[in-house]
């Protein structure tokens, strides 16, 4: 399987009482009074080094994502860190897996089809074309898409974008929500027809079709583990075999949050409050901002409301052991958080592209650089072979690197 | 008795329900961004005129796609112009609540000869960076009902919004009501009305909630300011939909206009 290190570029400073205080972390909170660009400048830093430690490590695949005024990450443009992790993995195996660039928010659109090319070529070919859909925050509040336009406005610049990769010929794009005369994007991708594509989703019966229709792979990004998302997951497997596709696992990708230390106490004592600083703080926003009116077509918004989701737990009143239990991480040992990726995650959910986010929080960089250490040394030579002997082909990874796991002396730039 | 027609307009991939009610002189009502309800205020105007109530495209039943039909406001307004011929109808009073009032402004100016009079309640269309019209769409259903009403816990927000907060049918009526109107009016509800006001040729009445928390009665000054000879009335014990709130005192205010 392929285990990539994934990074969300969080506030890692924000106060105490900061969820009293303010209404929301995105969106609304106020930058003047809660942020300091030099030290963001050294947040930004501090990310691209983890990731490019993890790269060095072994690690698979660099993940990066975009957020707009958003405290608990903020990178407006994955693609600017892409670059720098293309260029600072140069001659590695490692891959740039941008999960990415938002399509809704990018007009015209093939600003990220050239963007992403860029990456592909500057990388030599190891781009992983993530295409999310982007958040009503992001997209609606931030950036003003009209939530009933947002999933109609996606789907025209995932077909326009692919067009735009594979067309030999110069085209013009007469859409709804996009006109292009002259279509006629340089540079092109090295990797043919196009990089591979994954599409991050929350569990949206309608993205699960879209995403098996592209032939994406469909990743789950949950900040609830994988527990929660069993049933979620079962659905999507449904469709794709409903949709006469096989089962392979590598048509799924997922996000877990981990932590590792030398015991499961360890664990608790280093992490447990930059893993509360998270869920408290982090994920700290109106439950409304979710679903502004139309956002949701009246298929899903009859199903949410005829089997209302049990009423979403309220992080807020959970703690370390918690959140540990509950599955939102896995925390302990390197024992305990092999068996439970392996079990919750890569065989219950029959993932084949697995993320980890191990900087979480407020987690300070040496503390960062640490769980990346340990994660690397001891639970990813465990889970790497998971998959093998099923004879599964990793169709969406870079067509280079599959075979190929990242042995750290090939990698640039030494440790 | 009222009766109902479903009109399908737009080339017939936009289908709208119409309620109507009474005779006399025909009254077009355009509802606000919360749906269609056929409450006392459309109930005390049937007694002088023909009321006639259609839902905006995507909120009548059974047909919640069409709205994906209607791509612009232009669509919008070239749709209500379809369905006046389609009832027959040269023109007819306009009255509009809210989102309605703009629509109907709207049209008015379109198609200056449609509107006999018009009556906007509440309406929106402008903005002010000094006084931002609130989102409602970025608040729950409880906020929301909060904000829209006087009394939050009266009969009129009662019929709105049901008894409960797990009142699932009226959550899914209202939640894809207010997509259907957000998508004529997100992020921003000035959608270039100021530009085409000036066509607007019918005696214009201005009615407005006195504790309106949506759009502040401030906003009266834009419509009259660009419409000469404008009335406005304010309406004490009401917020954001006095028609709703206070039904005998806004009819009253709405027949003595229309009837003028």
């Amino acid at each position: 399987m392929k285990i990539s290190a994934f990074h969300l570029m969080p506030h890692r400073e924000l106060p105490d009482d900061f969820e009293q205080r303010y209404p929301s972390v995105w969106v609304t909170p106020p930058w003047h009074e809660l942020a300091d660009a030099d030290r963001v400048g050294q947040y930004y830093n501090w990310t691209l080094d983890e990731l490019l430690y993890a790269a060095r490590l072994g690690f698979d695949g660099v993940c990066t994502n975009e957020h707009h005024q958003n405290a608990y990450g903020f990178m407006p443009s994955p693609n600017l860190m892409g670059s720098v992790l293309a260029r600072g993995t140069q001659g590695s195996n490692v891959a740039i897996v941008q999960m990415g660039a938002t399509l809704p928010t990018s007009n015209p659109p093939i600003r990220v089809a050239e963007e992403y090319a860029m990456l592909d070529c500057i990388s030599g070919g190891r781009l992983v074309a993530g295409l999310p859909l982007g958040s009503p925050m992001d997209v609606n509040y931030c950036y003003g898409i009209t939530p009933m336009e947002h999933r109609e406005r996606y789907r025209e610049a995932v077909a326009l974008t692919k067009k735009a990769w594979t067309s030999r010929e110069l085209f013009a794009w007469n859409g709804r929500y996009f006109q292009l005369a002259n279509v006629n994007l340089w540079p092109r991708p090295i990797q043919q027809p196009h990089p591979p594509i994954w599409i991050p989703g929350s569990g949206s019966i309608s993205t699960f079709d879209f995403a098996v229709d592209n032939e994406a792979c469909y990743c789950f990004l949950s900040y609830s583990g994988a527990k929660a998302a069993r049933s979620m997951m079962q659905r999507y497997w449904d469709v794709v075999t409903k949709k006469g596709r096989e089962a392979n696992p590598y048509r799924a990708g997922f996000l877990q949050l981990v932590v590792v230390g030398e015991t499961d106490a360890d664990a608790e004592k280093k992490y447990a409050r930059h893993v509360e600083y998270f869920y408290h703080k982090c994920l700290h926003w109106p439950v409304a901002y979710g679903s502004p009116p139309g956002n949701q077509d009246y298929r899903s918004l009859e199903a949410a409301v005829a089997n209302p989701v049990r009423r979403v737990e309220d992080t807020k009143q959970l703690r370390y052991r918690d959140f540990v239990e509950k599955g939102y991480v896995i925390g302990g040992s390197p024992a305990t958080v092999r068996d439970r990726l392996k079990q919750e995650v890569v065989k219950d959910l029959r993932v084949g592209n697995l993320m980890v986010l191990l900087q979480i929080g407020s987690m300070p960089h040496e503390l960062a650089l640490e769980n990346i250490d340990l994660f690397a040394r001891t639970v990813l030579p465990e889970l790497r072979g998971h998959w093998d002997d099923e004879g599964w082909v990793n169709d969406w990874w870079p067509a280079t690197l599959r075979a190929k796991a990242a042995p750290a002396a090939l990698v640039a730039g030494g440790a | 008795m009222t009766a109902e027609r479903t009109i399908a307009v737009w080339q017939d991939r936009v289908r709208m329900r119409v309620l109507s009610e009474g005779s006399g002189p025909a009254l077009l009502f355009f509802h606000g961004p919360w749906g269609l309800a056929w409450d006392p205020f459309l109930a005390a105007l049937a007694r002088d005129f023909t009321v006639i109530a259609p839902e905006h495209p995507g909120t009548t039943p059974g047909a919640p796609d069409d709205i994906y039909h209607v791509e612009s406001l232009w669509d919008l307004v070239l749709c209500y112009d379809e369905l006046l011929d389609a009832l027959g109808r040269e023109d007819a009073v306009f009255v509009g609540h809210s989102f309605g009032a703009m629509v109907a402004a709207e049209v008015a100016a379109a198609v200056p000869r449609r509107a006999r009079r018009l009556a906007l309640i509440d309406p929106l269309g402008f903005w002010r960076d000094s006084d931002p019209i609130t989102n409602w769409m970025a608040m729950d259903l409880p906020e929301q009902r909060r904000r829209l009403f006087r009394d939050p816990d009266g009969e009129a927000a009662r019929r709105l919004f049901g008894e409960g907060e797990d009142d699932a049918t009226a959550r899914l009526r209202i939640m894809w009501a207010l997509g259907a109107a957000g998508k004529f009016l997100w992020p921003i509800p000035d959608k270039g009305l100021k530009k085409r006001i000036h066509r607007i040729k019918a005696p214009t009445l201005l009615v407005w909630g006195k504790d309106d928390q949506i759009v502040p009665p401030v906003y009266a000054d834009e419509f009259a300011r660009r419409l000469s000879g404008a009335r406005l009335e304010v309406v004490s014990g009401a917020g954001h939909a006095p028609q709703m709130e206070q039904p005998d005192a806004v009819a009253r205010l709405v027949r003595e206009f229309a009837k003028a």
